[in-house]
């Protein structure tokens, strides 16, 4: 198992790695972190004629704290997010998430952009980006433009972003002092990919009342997908154990699977539901610990 | 067609070395045939098994998911690092006191991986180092004499930490 031949860039600038990407588009593959590309070369599934690697573009590895919003740069690498004590103080839930992408060896090399250009439906930091409603910024031949998560999430292994367009910042919401989250997912072995995950986001009024929810699942649809439905039903309610349990029976509507050999669409659905209520329990645990 | 190989500096367990490498060649096998470094092991070639977790610039990688090139100007740390003078450092005298090791084959990914956890977590908890090693397989022991092995090797570099 061994990578086909390919011709090998290293930008160290934005502006380079664009320019490269203008030329060779098509044919070319990005290199971040490699922890699914070069799995892919490695059985040949993917063989790319061009490998543009971004590692020593040192502009793009950085987490900035704005007023609302957390900047990290595209580069920046999974493990340094998952540790960051300002990412754990003001947006808990993608540190929470984060350690769930494999292994630590994998999130040490493993960066921001590579998950969100990789675009695996099972994808947290994607499913983290789509409850918070944050963006993503690309840097391409026109210049830099914004994708909402919506945008990016174009379909299964296949980013909203076009061969000559590089991800060089993403956006996470700070999570406010009003909201509470949760962040859970099942896999079959510690680090697996998800069978089915579950992040949300809630905005809590006096007396536990959800004045607002973001609700997002991953592993059980094409990408990962909002569930609106579980968010409506949520919305306005007192949350108590069956207010959760009416909304956590919406779950289903949201997935969108076949059965496959990891698990059936059946226990998926399953899953979710458990999921959901276990996430939106922990939520308002936390809420209620404040 | 055989592309030319591009030259690199890298430094391997605090040695210097000088290399031309194909782009294309895996950071593992640059290692084990371009160097004789045989200490690290190469399990599935796809990231899964660990075997082939290395210390990059520090910090635990997979060498199967890393072409060599990019260890240009890198510092590497392969478990050939680990003794000194022919002689067992603290975690591999745990691994070998505690049966930590059968085959073999995974130790060298499980050595480097307890390596970054002990220096991370002085003194993890059983859960904490199950999580910290759950990124390497083991098909022998049954990951309980590892988690063992890792227990004892934290107490044993408390201890001579101590006596320092």
């Amino acid at each position: 198992m061994k990578p086909a031949p390919f011709e090998y860039f290293v930008p160290t600038s934005v502006e380079e790695a664009v320019e490269l990407l203008a030329r060779h588009g098509d044919d070319a593959k990005v290199l971040a972190g490699g922890q699914s590309l070069v799995p892919m070369m490695n059985f040949r599934l993917a063989q790319p004629a061009v490998l543009i690697d971004i590692n020593r573009i040192v502009e793009l590895g950085y987490i900035r704290e704005g007023d609302s919003s957390i900047a990290i740069g595209a580069m920046t690498r999974q493990r340094v997010v998952e540790t960051s004590p300002m990412v754990r103080d003001k947006c808990a839930i993608l540190s929470e998430a984060l350690a769930n992408v494999g292994h630590q060896a994998i999130r040490n090399r493993g960066t921001m952009g590579g998950t969100l250009a990789h675009g695996d439906p099972a994808a947290e930091v994607a499913t983290v980006l789509l409850t918070l409603g944050g963006s993503v910024t690309v840097a391409g031949p026109q210049g830099k433009r914004e994708l909402s998560p919506e945008e990016l999430l174009a379909g299964p292994y296949a980013a909203g972003i076009s061969s000559d367009e590089l991800i060089v910042e993403i956006n996470f919401p700070i999570l406010a002092a009003n909201e509470t989250h949760g962040f859970l997912e099942m896999s079959r072995r510690h680090g697996d990919f998800a069978l089915a995950g579950v992040a949300a986001v809630l905005r809590m009024g006096e007396g536990n009342i959800c004045e607002r929810a973001r609700v997002a699942l991953c592993g059980v649809a094409p990408t990962p997908v909002r569930a609106t439905e579980v968010e409506n039903q949520l919305t306005g309610k007192r949350l108590d154990a069956s207010t959760i349990q009416a909304a956590a029976e919406l779950a289903s509507r949201a997935v969108d699977c076949e059965d496959e050999y990891h698990a059936s669409r059946e226990y998926r659905t399953h899953l979710c539901q458990v999921y959901v209520r276990r996430t939106i329990q922990l939520a308002l645990e936390r809420w209620g610990n404040n | 067609m055989r592309p030319v190989g591009r030259k690199i500096t890298v430094t391997v367990n605090g040695e210097q070395y000088v290399r031309e490498v194909e782009p294309r060649l895996l950071l593992a096998d640059f290692l084990r045939h371009g160097l004789q470094l045989f200490g690290t092991h190469v399990g599935c070639e796809h990231g899964v098994c660990g075997a082939c977790t290395i210390l990059f610039d520090g910090v635990a990688q997979r060498s199967c998911l890393i072409f060599a090139i990019q260890a240009d100007g890198a510092e590497i740390l392969t478990v050939e690092s680990l003794a000194q003078s022919g002689k067992l450092n603290l975690l591999q005298k745990a691994f070998h006191e505690h049966h930590g090791l059968q085959c073999g084959f995974c130790t060298p990914g499980m050595l480097m991986t307890a390596l970054e956890l002990l220096r991370e977590n002085p003194s993890p908890s059983d859960q904490e180092v199950r999580a910290g090693i759950s990124g390497v397989l083991c098909r022998c022991t049954g990951y309980k004499q590892i988690v063992d092995s890792i227990n004892a090797a934290a107490l044993a570099i408390a201890g001579a930490e101590a006596a320092e």
